[in-house]
């Protein structure tokens, strides 16, 4: 069944959408949206890295996207404004990034697959890497669930019960970094932010609980992908951009429905 | 036994000293009242109580297997996370239906378990708070400036609901606020804080206290400046009323 490459794409889809589903939740409600995007773009520099030293692109985006992260929640509140801090951080990745691509002479790199993703490309083994991430974001966040809500609706809460919101928060980080890691071949750089934020905040429309919201939010994106795989493989268009364009239709006809609802109450 | 003791404590923040030489007990069954003039350390006094802050002096230490309920200054809930009444109240506590309907009865507010916290008036919203905090029967509560932005009605109504949650748990209340007149009346004892503890008490005692007195001004004038500012949400300004009433 995993020789036909439709599947195997399939799979790597709904993989990535079942660890970006309720992380992407939370970088809805904390509105860590650019931070999720800041994260993507300094994946592609570890690409870079990996193709120059060898390493598994897996290793080296996911090596990156750690510094970055972590980067990033260190020098937070120190100076500059969060949006600022990460616009200087996440263009200055992807540009360094671009330029030692350039270096690398002989390999001749398809650019394109890293930026969009080459989800049709995806071998058994990266199947095991990326199901093998998603399972790993999936249960980290399942097993602080309770925690990590309750510092994202207030930190003294947090340590009122007795636990430290910071711990709270660079889990999230972590999680994110893999999920990036492991989107890349799917979506591609540019495009993993919006595998996070669109199946959650389409699923707003609809849920009435965090949990519930998490698991609508993966549905759409499982759905996204099948649906956009197929539609890929009909049109003849780029399949990880096709995967985000069915998010977003379903985030629009969502909306819709929430503000009919609304206005009726 | 003491539930809460502070000794020495010292909070700095980078070269900002926020507070020096704090001593301060809580005692079972008291409510007890931090006042200050805004900068004056409440809130760093009561994020090292709950450990958000490292004391750079000093220590703060609790009775062992002490139960706390935080009461948060203001939570802001994203409009992005849908959570009900009811998911809210069991966030961090394993606790049952019956416990969350009797924890909002006692805050006041029976009626709200279905409802969704993006629905709440600011007066539900704050009772729906305090029943959070009050569902693991707490050994003390922790109220940072709770009545903020609530009006003068509803904060009074507010402190009688914590007096009755006195009454009927037995449990501390340490609790900060700008209201003077409205909490005055409640509290056991008041301490007035401004980086250290300036004079303390019962609220008669710290009313006329002349430490007191430079800090808030004399008589209903202090009063007044205080009631005003109250009801100005807009934090910078509050800053240059209170400047404007030293």
């Amino acid at each position: 069944m995993l020789d036909d490459f439709m599947t195997r794409a399939t799979l790597a889809g709904v993989g990535v959408a079942f660890a970006a589903a309720p992380l992407g939740c939370f970088v809805v409600w904390r509105r860590m949206a650019y931070f999720g995007d800041a994260t993507a773009h300094a994946a592609i520099l570890g690409v870079a890295l990996s193709l120059t030293f060898q390493m598994s692109v897996f290793t080296g985006a996911l090596a990156v996207a750690l510094v970055m992260a972590l980067t990033v929640t260190l020098l937070a509140g120190r100076g500059y404004a969060m949006d600022t801090l990460l616009g200087v951080l996440a263009h200055s990745a992807l540009a360094f990034g671009l330029v030692a691509v350039s270096f690398l002479s002989g390999v001749r790199i398809d650019l394109m697959a890293y930026l969009f993703g080459d989800i049709l490309a995806v071998s058994r083994s990266d199947l095991i890497v990326i199901w093998g991430g998603a399972a790993l974001v999936v249960a980290l966040i399942a097993w602080r669930w309770s925690q990590l809500l309750t510092a994202t609706l207030n930190e003294e809460l947090a340590y009122a019960s007795g636990f430290d919101p910071k711990r709270e928060q660079l889990i999230l980080t972590l999680a994110l970094a893999v999920t990036v890691a492991v989107a890349i071949k799917v979506v591609g750089v540019l495009l993993i932010a919006a595998m996070l934020i669109i199946p959650a905040a389409a699923a707003r429309n609809l849920a009435r609980s965090p949990e519930t919201m998490a698991l609508i939010a993966a549905a759409i994106g499982a759905f996204s992908a099948v649906a956009g795989l197929r539609a890929a493989y009909v049109f003849d268009t780029p399949a990880g951009p096709s995967i985000v364009c069915v998010a977003a239709i379903l985030f629009a006809c969502f909306s819709l429905v929430g503000w009919q609802a609304q206005r009726r109450d | 036994m003491t539930l809460i003791t502070v000794e020495n404590l010292g909070v700095r923040y980078g070269a900002n000293n926020v507070l020096r030489h704090v001593d301060m007990r809580i005692e079972p069954g008291e409510i007890v009242t931090i006042v200050g003039p805004n900068g004056s350390g409440k809130t760093s006094l009561l994020r090292a109580i709950i450990g958000a802050t490292k004391p750079s002096a000093g220590k703060v230490s609790l009775r062992p297997g002490l139960k706390i309920g935080y009461v948060p200054q203001k939570l802001h809930i994203d409009p992005t996370l849908p959570i009900s009444v009811e998911r809210f109240m069991r966030l961090t506590d394993r606790v049952s239906r019956k416990q969350c309907e009797d924890a909002l009865e006692s805050a006041g507010v029976p009626h709200l378990l279905k409802r969704q916290m993006s629905q709440l008036s600011g007066g539900q919203f704050q009772r729906v708070l305090l029943a959070r905090a009050l569902i693991n029967r707490p050994d003390v509560l922790l109220l940072d400036e709770a009545t903020q932005g609530l009006d003068q009605p509803g904060s009074a109504a507010f402190y009688r609901q914590i007096e009755d949650v006195r009454r009927e748990t037995g449990c501390a209340i340490l609790m900060i606020s700008h209201e003077l007149h409205v909490v005055m009346s409640a509290s056991d004892r008041v301490i007035c804080l401004n980086g250290h503890v300036c004079c303390e008490g019962s609220p008669a005692v710290v009313a006329s206290a002349p430490e007191y007195r430079a800090l808030f001004g004399t008589g209903t004038g202090g009063a007044l400046a205080l009631y005003r500012h109250d009801h100005d949400h807009n934090h910078d300004h509050c800053e240059n009323s209170q400047e404007a009433a030293e």
